[in-house]
């Protein structure tokens, strides 16, 4: 049973633990997430994102997502979770599932690190992981 | 150039109706405003139609095959707002009398779903579920809500006043008052709103004709006029739906800047302006639009909703027909059926959701990609 990341060159996960990739477009110096593909990365220099930042903002997602969602579907089984918006100081606000249970304890400012979280099986038996923040400890 | 008048208006009532389809409610809409104007197709010069995902033309056989220049107008959420103005820019130029701006669409029940990469997004975006319009609602108040001192007793104050406003326009959906305690106790959808915040997709037509001067006042109705109209797109560092990243540097959102010009176009400010519809997918929407056109500052929405500033009576009644939380949202539609509503609020036909002395109205739909439709329309 192998442990699959969701989409290639979204994360890394090395000793000092993950990091985001984003780009680096070479004429303006602005950062993007995620890394461009295809055409357009051309133009980007591949940049790891600091791993912690700050809650931007949040939400609860309180009932299933429609297709293409790969989570839960089924209303019985599914269980809320949280989505925010992370600024890494310096660098960019980004997008993410929130790896937290206590949703009243998020508030805009709490400081947060990044996470890999396992997010679903495959048919085969495979896990498939994905990035999320957590509050910092 | 002339000035462009609206000279006839029809709408077929939103909701859900099982027996329609999205085309039954479009050409039921255009032959309304035909009526409304004393007009047959056959006066009808041009056509700009939208429909989501759809051809709006495919109304033609059965309004009439009378080789009317008609073109499909598609623009996310401005969908009606952007026919609205081609039709506006065709008669200004003087190349046309005489024509109508239609939008209508019927759509599944729950959250719109959205394929990443029609987009330009990449996949794992939508399958982990961070690709959903009520998401970005939730989380564009959450963060207003905190630096503007906006309470979520506010959230409920803007539904309740649609759901009031809703009961005496026949052409919404839910038409029966809710009491601020259900509101605020009801479920969350995405926090802090709960599914009496949201408004829901739903269906219904709308179609407004429109005039020269020399047309509209030929037939003695010059009655409303489009004082301006402005459809922006986002601007660097705005906060749109759809977004794995933002800027740490943040901008102006697109309806600043759709407003800004449409009041300049007119050669009016938000204090001229004496009813307005804005774009209300949900409570905090109403609450960040009143600031983003205009009308207060940041953070004053908090004391304007205390005192019902923005009831009918009030000093600015917003969304009298109870907007999108109380019609839903047909999305070509939806920003037609504002017009629509500031149409019968200018020539008085709002009955008990009249609001006195109507002059000047004003209406914004902003939506999907992250774009801004305004118009103001007045004696």
């Amino acid at each position: 049973m192998g442990r699959l990341p969701i989409a290639d060159k979204l994360f890394t996960e090395g000793p000092d633990g993950p990091r985001l990739l984003a780009g680096r477009d070479r004429e303006t110096g602005k950062l993007a997430f995620p890394m461009p593909a295809g055409a357009e990365a051309r133009r980007y220099d591949e940049v790891a994102l600091s791993p912690r930042g700050r809650l931007w903002s949040y939400t609860v997602q309180r009932f299933p997502p429609k297709l293409p969602f790969q989570g839960e579907q089924d209303p019985a089984k599914f269980k809320p979770y949280a989505v925010g918006y992370v600024e890494i100081p310096g660098e960019i606000i980004v997008e993410a599932r929130l790896e937290t249970e206590s949703f009243n304890g998020l508030k805009v400012g709490l400081p947060m690190e990044l996470v890999i979280v396992p997010f679903r099986l495959t048919p085969e038996g495979d896990e498939v992981v994905t990035y999320a923040f957590k509050p910092a400890t | 150039m002339s000035d462009v008048y609206i000279i006839g208006a029809g709408i077929h009532p939103f909701g859900r109706h099982d027996d329609k389809t999205a085309l039954d409610q479009g050409v039921f809409a255009v032959r309304e405003a035909l009526k409304d104007a004393g007009l047959d197709w056959t006066d009808i010069q041009f056509a700009f139609g939208g429909t989501s995902g759809g051809n709006s033309d495919a109304m033609l056989p059965h309004l009439g095959l009378t080789g009317v220049q008609f073109i499909n107008v598609a623009n996310g959420c401005a969908t009606g707002g952007s026919a609205l103005l081609s039709g506006y820019w065709a008669i200004k130029s003087g190349e046309f009398d005489l024509g109508v701006a239609l939008g209508f669409d019927k759509h599944p029940r729950g959250a719109f779903n959205a394929d990443p990469k029609s987009w330009g997004l990449p996949d794992w975006y939508g399958q982990t579920g961070m690709m959903l319009t009520t998401q970005f609602f939730g989380m564009k108040i959450r963060r207003y809500m905190d630096l503007f001192g906006i309470s979520e007793k506010s959230l409920g104050l803007v539904a309740e006043k649609s759901f009031q406003n809703a009961v005496h326009a026949p052409h919404a959906w839910r038409r029966q008052p809710v009491p601020l305690d259900t509101i605020l106790q009801a479920e969350p959808i995405n926090d802090p709103l709960t599914k009496y915040m949201f408004c829901s997709p739903s269906e219904g037509g709308v179609a407004l004709i429109l005039a020269s001067e020399r047309k509209a006042k030929e037939l003695g109705r010059a009655q409303v006029r489009i004082r301006g109209a402005a459809v922006r797109t986002r601007p660097a560092g705005s906060f749109e739906v759809f977004s794995p990243s933002l800027d740490i540097e943040r901008g102006k959102a697109p309806t600043e800047l759709a407003a800004k010009a449409a009041f300049e176009m007119a050669g009016l400010g938000p204090d001229d302006i004496d009813v307005a519809q804005l774009q209300d997918t949900e409570s905090g929407a109403e609450i960040m639009h009143m600031a983003e056109n205009g009308f207060c500052k940041d953070g004053e929405q908090e004391q304007w909703l205390a005192e019902g500033r923005t009831k009918i009576g009030g000093k600015l009644p917003v969304n009298t027909d109870g907007g999108c939380i109380a019609c839903g949202e047909p999305v070509a539609a939806s920003g037609l059926r504002q017009v629509f509503e500031n149409v019968v609020q200018i020539r008085g036909q709002g009955g008990a959701r009249q609001v006195d002395g109507a002059r000047v109205a004003y209406s914004q739909v902003y939506g999907a990609p992250g774009l801004s439709a305004v118009c103001i329309v007045g004696q």
